[in-house]
């Protein structure tokens, strides 16, 4: 006979119930912080690229529906799990073996099926309405865009061009935008390599980005503050460090923000400035743009305004003195493999381009 | 399989009457000892077990990938692993537990058992059987040889088109996936078609298929989905290796390319794929756990069509990878449809597990314990499938760390969970002992709260908004602390498959004895000793129902099966074969002797794609010629097969 004891598995199933409440109650606790009024420097300030608390208008939409499947997903398995755990409670016994434990054909149990696929499928068809209802909900933003920003993914970085009728105010930035709260904003995505997936959580879904292909999407954010994206569908060996920022203003700061934008580079003023923007201009400028001077790269991300930007390396690091002429000096040991090459820069050189850099406000 | 038109009825006869039966087949049937019988063997049983052993070493490779990543992502900013290293481990982690451990371990089971519970001496086509084997084995070490020379596939087991590409993918890293996934799939396709007509003209007289145990509904409705599903992976990577080799355009978008033409091929195979490395286990729980509840199944025939239903939906929800690309409302919201739909099935066995507890008498072997275990974590990766078949909620949900929380969930919650179980329960069977139940238990409890201490928190750092397929993360995230847990838990969750696998070492020499049938079973395989005989059945069995051992307890139907008195088939290598839906007995097949052409043909085969690597023309013809030459030996026309015409007497 079988050696060793036989313990009932009584308590089989409650790890994962237990584990499962202590889920719901943090999701739960952190919904309820950050939705607090306060606008944080990086909303949702506890966890960034959360997605169970909506901050704009298409997330709160899908907000809804995502917490219905949740709730509806934690009842469903603690019901079943119940269901296991009490029939093996009620049904088992210590120390019965299989050899001396009578067969029987006892009821035939099929209520039980005909009963949970019952219900289970009038669930489901409730489900699938409300999945298309939110689904046409979203499919369309509320109102007119006020504004259309084209999105190229690269490898590992964001380029975005804001679009305006009257050419001479069509402007590119990389990484980092700016938008007006309140409104919703037409996003065009594609690629300039391969596939990347453009996410910004808190404000709504992803859209993939296909080479040969333009995807349109919207989002409005309904509060001010810096919402933090990601690249969301693997691209390649710095896919983790592909980042971006959307800064929500009020009307009026965007409007500031984007005039500035809009303008060219102001030109160096001191030896040191002018010193560093030749040497851009002669190591650099093969890849990157500075509008109003002779460098017009478009490899890599518009340097136009870099200092308005938070961070740089997209999204890697914060745009600080220190990490700027690092990152100059030696992108590849902070982001290997990236496509910027370690180009052997002097001393002298490299702080004069980096302190050129820093005048572009 | 070749069939003998014999002019009279074969003999039938009791082990009373002929007591010298057993001796003269196991002479019939053995093995040879040593080297060239182990290569050679055609034997189901020896090449079910070869599946397993091999399924379980990919398994501990995987799983040691899994614990160096979760070690690289216990904290933000770890620097254990260089990108590169990260992205080939995650890929290598996918490629090995979804195609060299999932279904090659169901396969093993499969293979062992499916003559035994339909009561036939061995496959349809034995030779076959093993080429399938082979092939298996060589496409995996062919795909783990890119480790040695340094190029590892590392776009993820997925592939997209076009990082794959050679602009962006230069090295050979994915010509090793390409080949080897081509390669792979002429195993898995033969393996497949071997099922299906084992199914169909091998089972016992009066099998009808109304009586078929379910783990071989499970195994033959994924060898349908399988024949269906492999040409289109095939395909995608034979067209992939084309774009990367000869400059062709399938996938390049600046020459008027497709990429999305490879998602769409790919998910057409791998979303069936995801129900092809769980139905089969599905049908071992269903099988099994009544056994343990000391009834029959509650609700056979649905869960049987509920099977059936599951792969043909299967087949009709691939788009719902796809609900990020830019697609029509129409499209995504009738795949939307499509994958809640296919809850149903999966609803329909549930239940009928949950009823067959209730209106049972659970009995709590280990077994019991991994079956029970793995209807809630069925359940749990069945709700969170659901939440992504909600195309809004997707758009958030896809590709973070909620779905590698799911696809877990799915594949070691009911593909591990279900085999661990099936190996307590079969293995008695296989080595003629049982495992350990203490051994068992401490490996059960282990390997269960390892397992949801590392996945059950992977929901949360999903909707915390952690993409997937990243090799490190911020501190500001705040993912930190949540991966140190689930790294913390994938270690436990290694511990307890150590433990499992220490006991099979442990029993496999030193465990109780089983006897034929330990857990007082009602079908044909525990009808048999413990390991069964080379020649599996001394006299063909005759089935009068579902439960042949159980008939006098149950008072199934009017009529008996005949276990002791049957058709003897001694004239050689033989076994009966009987018509498709009531299994009369219909022929008598002659089987083929041990052979060492597949596993010649499987290594030839090896240098074929070896050349393909190389990009050698003069290889390749070298081995496709070769290939030929084996075929040709193989197939040679042998008399006592039946296959050369018989001398014409006078």
């Amino acid at each position: 006979m079988m050696p060793g004891p036989l313990h009932p598995p009584g308590h089989l199933a409650v790890a994962p119930v237990l584990a499962m409440a202590a889920w719901l109650a943090l999701a739960a606790g952190a919904r309820a912080q950050t939705t607090s009024p306060e606008v944080a420097p990086l909303t949702p300030a506890q966890w960034p690229m959360n997605y169970w608390s909506a901050f704009g208008t298409q997330a709160h939409a899908i907000n809804g529906l995502l917490w219905g499947l949740i709730w509806l997903s934690i009842i469903v398995c603690v019901l079943i799990a119940v269901l296991v755990v009490a029939g093996i409670a009620i049904r088992g016994r210590r120390g019965r073996q299989p050899a001396t434990t009578p067969v029987e054909r006892s009821g035939n149990g099929m209520a039980w099926i005909y009963i949970g696929v019952g219900l289970s499928t009038l669930v489901l068809v409730v489900y699938v309405g409300w999945t298309v209802a939110t689904m046409a909900g979203i499919a369309r933003p509320p109102a007119a865009p006020a504004l259309t920003i084209d999105v190229t993914a690269h490898q590992w970085w964001w380029e975005f061009r804001y679009e305006d009728p009257d050419t001479s105010k069509v402007f590119a930035t990389a990484n980092e935008i700016h938008i007006p709260v309140g409104v919703p904003v037409s996003f065009k995505v594609t690629t300039a390599d391969v596939i990347h997936s453009f996410w910004v959580p808190a404000l709504g879904g992803k859209t993939d980005t296909i080479p040969g292909r333009t995807n349109t999407m919207w989002l409005e954010a309904d509060k001010p503050g810096i919402y933090r994206g990601q690249c969301s569908e693997y691209c390649g060996e710095q896919h983790a460090q592909m980042a971006l920022r959307i800064v929500a203003d009020t009307p009026q700061d965007f409007a500031v923000w984007r005039s500035k934008q809009v303008a060219a580079a102001k030109p160096p003023t001191d030896d040191m400035t002018k010193a560093g923007l030749q040497r851009f201009q002669l190591r650099c400028g093969a890849c990157h743009t500075i509008r109003g001077t002779p460098a017009a790269g478009a490899v890599g991300p518009d340097l136009t305004h870099l200092m308005s930007r938070t961070t740089i390396a997209a999204g890697m690091l914060a745009n600080t003195p220190a990490n700027l002429g690092g990152w100059i000096a030696n992108p590849q040991s902070i982001k290997p493999g990236a496509l910027m090459p370690n180009i052997e820069l002097s001393g002298p050189e490299l702080q004069a381009i980096e302190t050129y850099l820093r005048t572009l406000e | 399989m070749a069939t003998a038109d014999y002019e009279e009825m074969p003999q039938i006869s009791s082990l009373a009457d002929d007591p010298g039966l057993p001796e003269r087949l196991q002479k019939i049937w053995e093995t040879k000892p040593g080297l060239y019988g182990w290569i050679a063997t055609v034997d189901h049983k020896q090449i079910g077990i070869k599946y397993l052993v091999t399924a379980f070493a990919f398994l501990l490779l995987g799983g040691l990938e899994a614990l160096v990543m979760r070690v690289q992502l216990a904290q933000p900013g770890e620097r254990v692993l260089s990108p590169e290293q990260y992205d080939e481990l995650f890929s290598m982690h996918g490629i090995t537990m979804i195609f060299l451990y999932a279904l090659p371990v169901l396969s093993g089971f499969s293979n062992f058992l499916f003559p035994l519970v339909l009561g036939s001496r061995d496959m349809a086509f034995p030779r076959l059987n093993a080429f399938s084997y082979w092939v298996y084995l060589a496409a995996g070490l062919f795909m783990y040889a890119s480790f040695l020379v340094g190029a590892v596939p590392n776009d993820g087991w997925f592939n997209y088109a076009p990082y794959s590409l050679k602009t962006y993918n230069p090295g050979p890293n994915m010509d090793f996936y390409a080949l080897g996934m081509i390669f792979l799939g002429i195993s898995t396709t033969v393996g497949a078609a071997n099922f299906i007509v084992t199914v169909m003209r091998l089972r016992a007289p009066g099998m009808s298929i109304n009586r078929i145990p379910i783990l071989v509904w499970g195994t033959t409705t994924i060898s349908v989905g399988v024949l269906f599903a492999v040409p289109a992976v095939s395909l995608a990577f034979f067209l992939l290796w084309c774009d990367r080799q000869f400059g062709t355009h399938f996938y390049n978008a600046d020459s008027g390319g497709q990429p999305l033409l490879w998602q769409h091929l790919f998910w057409m195979f791998a979303h069936p794929w995801v129900y092809i490395i769980v139905l089969p286990a599905m049908g071992m729980v269903s099988d099994a756990l009544p056994i343990l509840c000391r009834r029959p199944l509650v609700g056979y025939t649905v869960v049987v069509l509920g099977t059936v239903l599951t792969m043909v939906l299967g087949f009709g929800v691939w788009v719902h990878h796809m609900f990020a690309v830019g697609l029509p409302l129409v499209a995504s919201s009738f795949f939307s449809g499509a994958s809640f739909i296919i809850t149903i099935p999966s609803a329909i066995a549930v239940f009928a597990w949950v009823a067959t507890i209730w209106t049972g008498r659970p009995v709590f072997t280990t077994a019991f314990h991994y079956f029970a275990a793995f209807i809630v974590m069925f359940v749990i990766g069945g709700v969170s499938g659901v939440m992504t078949a909600a195309v809004p909620a997707d758009l958030e949900l896809t590709d973070t760390y909620f779905v590698v929380a799911h696809i877990h969930y799915v594949l070691i919650g009911i593909n591990l969970f279900g085999v661990l179980g099936a190996l307590y329960f079969w293995f008695p069977k296989m080595s003629g002992r049982l495992l350990d139940e203490r051994w068992g238990k401490w490996g059960f409890w282990i390997t269960f709260i390892g397992f949801n201490v590392a996945f059950l928190p992977m929901h949360l750092t999903g909707l915390m908004g952690m993409p997937r397929r990243v090799y490190t993360y911020p501190a500001e995230a705040g993912w930190g602390p949540i991966n140190l847990l689930s790294t913390a838990g994938a270690f436990l969750l290694a511990i307890g498959i150590l433990v499992v696998l220490a006991d099979v070492i442990r029993s496999h020499r030193t465990g109780v004895f089983a006897g034929p049938n330990p857990w007082d079973a009602p079908t044909l395989e525990w009808s048999i000793p413990s390991p069964p005989p080379p020649y599996n059945f001394a006299l063909i069995p005759a089935v009068a129902s579902r439960h042949p051992l159980w008939e006098d307890r149950l008072q199934e139907g009017s009529g008996r099966s005949q276990l002791d008195r049957g058709f003897v088939l001694d004239d050689g290598k033989e076994t009966l074969a009987t018509t498709v839906l009531d299994a009369e007995p219909d022929i008598i097949l002659k089987m083929p002797e041990d052979s060492p052409w597949p596993f010649i043909t499987a290594l030839v085969m090896c240098a074929l794609f070896t050349g393909m690597l190389l990009q050698s023309v003069w290889v390749s013809a070298a081995a496709g010629v070769l290939i030929l030459l084996c075929i040709l030996f193989w197939l040679w026309p042998k008399r006592r097969l039946l296959q050369v015409a018989r001398p014409q007497h006078g």
